[in-house]
């Protein structure tokens, strides 16, 4: 599974409040959802990630709260992927659980400037700085967090070997 | 191996686990809540099992937005209602319960060893008794509501020890303060945090499940102290359910941590977190004049009898400051009920304090009392995001009930030792 898109940036410490403020968790509909995507840190951020963006954070990327209408948020509003050099873990999973890919890598927020077009490749755990022609060698996700990642989900991975016992 | 492995092996049916190890573990309990229900419930659907695994290890909690403060808030709990009765799973609704993670424990839903999921982040709040708690998320509570399990990382453990005795008014969160400013935001990511020492073994409950409620502010994925006979007291009467021996459930003298950190609270003063990150912890001494025009004293963080006892010995006989808004929330209707048989709720409204009925509220910005911008709340809950509770251009300040009850009465950030040397 390879995906791309163009670089937006932020800094440390991104929590799941920013991403998705407290106050929009009644709302159901993902896409209703997508239009607050980061508003605490950018209100305009919906706006760019229309055309697919590739959010870059730096450590402990998602902390904060469980709820997984943060990177429902993120997914639906166009991100492709989120790169970190470190992530929450609830995120992380609830990521992945979406269907949202998400690497980390140290360095990677040093090695990034918002608009660089970037490339992850999940099965060679690489990232591509295509703007910079720089190359970095992430850990490779184990391999039934790839499954769920290329089945979509959670619960369509679920689904699927539900129906194959 | 520590405690935290120990409960792992048995969960995984294996004989022994190691740090980093992947792990299929059974689950115990289940906990999911009014804002993370209705998604669950929704994944749940997509799954295409018909029943949960076992309606008796499912509990479903209203507390976020309750009683329902908006047609959408009310269509979630109505959802919530529906499941529960169709799946016939314990369900506190309105009036009936408080926040998930009083309820759990006060219900006799968390026992000591046994693995504990919940759609909340704050579920690691269950370690104070012996338990693992992790939260998680929607999706993947669908997915524990079908099979009963969750595959789980093993993780590496911090040991917290700490010992002598705390100041008058210094409290656990003082303590949790200042070991997440210590730490960091991201100090304790995929990690256990293990507390144990005298002062944790001297400890109440209340104390204990502050500091684990909290440790998932610095990252960890859980926290846990060693079930001993406090543990005991407070859970007889709550479960018919047999404990297992305490005795298994202790982290072995040989085992070996990523990190270990010794604290003596004897000199540990009033902590703060400023705005807007919880590891941005200073000295309450040092805060210099900060007005504020809320003070919360509740939330799942401090929102204990305990807690609200001390916020009320120091409101007694005094007024809040004309200005300061100040909110009392009880975390359940237990303590609420406690709070009236002692008097607390008298204190509170004769102080010019206002008392809500049980909810998570204005901690997450959810309903009651949310922030305009420009303003400052002080409040015993445990984040202080940007905009996390209400106006992105409001500020969040965090610390222990004593000395929100202190700035309540002067309007301004104020160390409660300082009211205690003005009263001498």
């Amino acid at each position: 599974m390879k995906v791309s898109g163009t670089a937006v940036k932020f800094g440390d410490n991104v929590d799941t409040d920013v991403i998705l403020p407290g106050k929009y968790l009644v709302l159901i509909d993902p896409n209703e959802l997508a239009k607050h995507a980061m508003e605490g840190l950018d209100p305009t951020f919906p706006e760019k990630a229309k055309k697919g963006v590739m959010v870059v954070g730096g450590k402990n990327f998602g902390c904060g709260s469980s709820r997984e209408q943060a990177p429902l948020a993120l997914k639906y509003s166009g991100v492709q992927c989120v790169l970190a050099e470190s992530f929450a873990r609830i995120f992380f999973r609830n990521a992945i659980n979406i269907g949202l890919p998400v690497i980390e890598h140290k360095g990677i927020s040093a090695a990034v400037e918002t608009g660089d077009e970037l490339m992850v490749d999940f099965e060679a755990g690489t990232i591509q700085n295509l703007s910079k022609g720089k190359s970095f060698q992430a850990a490779k996700l184990p391999s039934f967090i790839l499954a769920i990642l290329a089945d979509g989900g959670l619960i369509e991975n679920l689904r699927r070997r539900l129906n194959k016992k | 191996m520590n405690i935290t492995e120990k409960i792992l092996t048995k969960a995984s049916g294996k004989n022994t686990v190691h740090p980093g190890e992947i792990v299929d573990a059974n689950v115990d309990m289940i906990m999911v809540h009014d804002l993370t229900g209705p998604l669950a419930v929704e994944a749940f659907k997509k799954i295409g099992v018909k029943n949960v695994w076992d309606n008796k290890k499912v509990v479903v909690i209203l507390d976020h937005q309750v009683p329902a403060e908006s047609i959408k808030a009310a269509e979630l709990h109505k959802t919530m209602r529906k499941f529960a009765q169709d799946q016939q799973l314990r369900i506190y609704d309105v009036g009936k319960g408080g926040i998930c993670h009083q309820v759990m424990p006060e219900k006799g839903h968390v026992l000591p060893g046994t693995v504990i999921v919940g759609a909340d982040s704050h579920t690691c709040t269950y370690g104070a008794f012996g338990a693992f708690a992790t939260g998680i998320g929607s999706t993947e509570a669908a997915t524990v509501f079908a099979t009963g399990k969750i595959w789980l990382k093993v993780p590496e453990a911090i040991k917290i020890n700490v010992e002598g005795q705390f100041q008058k008014y210094v409290t656990p969160k003082d303590l949790i303060l200042s070991i997440i400013g210590k730490l960091g935001a991201g100090g304790a990511i995929y990690k256990s945090a293990e507390f144990t020492g005298p002062t944790i073994r001297a400890m109440s409950i209340a104390g204990r499940m502050t500091l684990c409620n909290m440790t998932v502010e610095m990252g960890a994925k859980n926290g846990i102290v060693e079930p001993d006979e406090t543990t005991r007291k407070f859970l007889e009467g709550r479960t018919a359910k047999p404990l297992m021996p305490f005795e298994s459930l202790k982290s072995d003298a040989d085992v070996s941590y990523n990190k270990v950190i010794d604290i003596d609270v004897t000199d540990l003063t009033p902590q703060i977190a400023y705005p807007s990150s919880v590891d941005n912890v200073k000295p309450a001494s040092e805060i210099g004049n900060v007005r504020v025009e809320q003070a919360f004293i509740g939330s799942c963080t401090n929102g204990r009898i305990e807690d609200l006892r001390l916020a009320a010995e120091i409101l007694k006989g005094n007024m809040v400051k004309d200005g300061v808004r100040t909110l009392v929330i009880p975390a359940s209707q237990e303590v609420y009920r406690q709070a009236i048989t002692e008097g607390l709720i008298e204190i509170f409204t004769d102080a010019g304090a206002l008392v809500c009925g049980s909810t998570c509220g204005p901690c997450l910005g959810g309903h009651i009392g949310l922030l305009a911008p420009g303003e400052t709340c002080v409040s015993t809950s445990n984040r202080n995001f940007i905009g996390r509770m209400g106006s992105k251009e409001a500020s969040v300040y965090l610390a222990s009930p004593a000395t929100v009850a202190a700035s309540a009465i002067t309007g301004r950030i104020t160390d409660p030792r300082e009211l205690e040397a003005s009263k001498a």
